[in-house]
């Protein structure tokens, strides 16, 4: 990437940032540090790699990003109407009494939200459901998955693991935001999460490293990850928790 | 029964270009039509019911009209979650079809059984829950089953089951058909357990009893016209099904009739106790353990009759 476009690229993000921050200071929702983790990886999907348009958000071919650890639905929030999916006005009553915008997403709440999220465990099965659709129907759109590492905890996800790579759903990646803290604690001392990497390439997919707020390296990555022929794609995104926050030491 | 389901599917499969199959590895052979004729149509999700569940929501989605297929308890009680959060939050239409359902399989014990499975699913806002009592009555359903909008829940039998009706009847979710005529009582039935009521009016009737048997497939929506008639109409209304008498069949006429105080008919719920069986037997020797026998439920409803 030229470095005028990252340096574009790590505008936004710092915009998205502040956005995010206010968003959740005036309404005092939950689990900013978590939001500011993923908010590289949700910049650089939408701002890089995703084909949508806001106009057509629920065109059948467009790509889905099921954003799966549904705590973190601020940042979503935040990009998907900087990208014109809703109007901005929005955010400004995110989890408000009788707004759109939930602390964590509903069914159908913004075009652009493909999945009431917020229980762990679940965007990743049916993010292989879209993929294998989009098999069976031949259509070449693909599937994008930002789960937390805590929940990696969750059974579900190795199932889906599983299912993804015997099926051989190239246009399946998965971003794990690996920020190493879960709700109570670190997430290698609660499950033995690690060696996380090795763990999805020992479950038959594609599975790389990269630094979760080195921009270029993540849209190198996901970029790579369309390429991929016959596996899905984990990239394990190192990040922190809070990032950009000092409080957070980010 | 599971044969029918496995021909109403490529029948339907031929019909609808959106409809897929999942199974959780069982039914070998019995897709093997489907798999041949739509390779990309059938998919064995393997022993993981949770993630197949999430998957279909995800083809449901994207416009498919998935059915997912497994025995009972691990369709229903281990996908719980995925069945409230992935298919019903979301409204999505897939049909989940559990087999051996109830004490279809007896002997292979309480991991098998399901007699708690409709009780709990009918309390997830927009699942239609039904229970087909034959071959017949699950292909009208299975078809039906293409004109929801949401998800849908069948309880079926195994193999082998009396088939009550001599063709696929015009039957759609929240109906109930009439089998027999009688003016005394009234049986209502969900499920396979059918010809055990119609034995049991039988055998009331040498009793001088006119006993009309109702099978009554849907669990929710309930057929709740056909309750205000019978209601109305007899002096006692039995409620039957290979389920708990806690929230099933009975458990749900009993919350209805609570809703309706002017009705006086007497309701009895024959189903199974609040309790797993221990008893090691096949699923006839269950019943009978349970009184689910035409002489069980002749009693029942002939003591009530007197006191009413």
């Amino acid at each position: 990437m030229a470095e005028t476009d990252i340096a574009e690229l790590l505008k936004i993000a710092a915009r998205m940032r502040g956005k995010v921050i206010e968003m959740v200071a005036a309404s005092g929702a939950a689990h900013l540090a978590s939001a500011m983790s993923c908010l590289d990886i949700v910049v650089a999907a939408y701002w890089r790699i995703l084909n949508l348009d806001a106009a057509k958000a629920a065109d059948p071919l467009r790509d889905r990003f099921i954003l799966s650890k549904g705590h973190a639905a601020s940042a979503l929030y935040a990009v998907l109407a900087e990208r014109g999916f809703f109007s901005k006005d929005w955010l400004d009553t995110f989890a408000t009494h009788g707004a759109p915008l939930a602390e964590q997403p509903a069914p159908g709440c913004a075009p652009g939200v493909e999945l009431a999220t917020g229980s762990l465990g679940h965007g990743l099965p049916v993010g292989a459901g879209h993929a294998l659709a989009a098999q069976i129907q031949k259509h070449d759109y693909q599937v994008l998955v930002c789960m937390s590492d805590g929940e990696c905890n969750e059974g579900t996800v190795w199932e889906a693991a599983m299912f993804a790579a015997a099926r051989k759903l190239q246009n399946l990646t998965v971003v794990v935001d690996y920020n190493k803290w879960q709700a109570t604690g670190r997430s290698n001392e609660i499950m033995q999460l690690s060696p996380l990497r090795e763990k999805w390439a020992a479950f038959g997919w594609k599975a790389v490293e990269v630094d979760g707020h080195d921009i270029a390296a993540l849209v190198d990555a996901l970029d790579r990850s369309r390429q991929e022929a016959g596996k899905p794609t984990a990239i394990i995104a190192h990040t922190v928790k809070g990032k950009g926050v000092s409080l957070h030491g980010g | 029964m599971r044969n029918a389901f496995a021909d109403e599917i490529l029948a339907l499969a031929r019909q609808d270009p959106r409809v897929v199959l999942l199974s959780a590895d069982i039914g070998n052979r019995l897709f093997d039509k489907l798999k041949a004729e739509f390779p990309n149509r059938f998919f064995n999700c393997g022993v993981a019911e949770a993630n197949m569940i999430g998957v279909a929501a995800g083809m449901a989605q994207s416009g498919l009209r998935p059915f997912c297929y497994t025995i009972t308890p691990f369709i229903t009680y281990r996908c719980m979650e995925q069945i409230r959060v992935d298919l019903c939050y979301h409204h999505l239409p897939v049909t989940v079809v559990g087999t051996g359902s109830g004490l279809s399989y007896a002997s292979l014990g309480g991991t098998h059984h399901s007699c708690e499975e409709m009780g709990m699913l009918r309390l997830l806002p927009g699942l239609t829950v039904g229970g087909p009592a034959d071959a017949p009555e699950l292909r009208a359903l299975l078809r039906d089953s293409l004109n929801q909008n949401g998800p849908v829940y069948l309880r079926i039998g195994k193999k082998g089951e009396p088939e009550m009706h001599s063709a696929v009847p015009a039957l759609k979710f929240g109906q109930s058909i009439t089998l027999r005529e009688g003016k005394d009582a009234c049986i209502l039935s969900i499920g396979t357990v059918l010809p055990v009521a119609m034995a049991a009016a039988e055998k009331l009737a040498g009793q001088g009893i006119s006993t009309r048997v109702v099978s009554f497939p849907t669990l929710k929506p309930l057929d709740e016209k056909c309750l205000q008639e019978v209601f109305s109409s007899f002096k006692v209304v039995a409620t039957l099904e290979e389920h708990s008498i806690l929230g099933g069949l009975g458990g749900s006429v009993a919350e209805w009739k609570a809703d309706h105080p002017e009705l006086n008919a007497r309701l009895v719920r024959l189903g199974t106790p609040d309790e797993f069986l221990h008893l090691t037997c096949e699923q006839e020797e269950a019943r009978e353990h349970y009184g689910l026998t035409a002489e069980g439920i002749a009693d029942r409803i002939e003591t009530l009759l007197r006191l009413a």
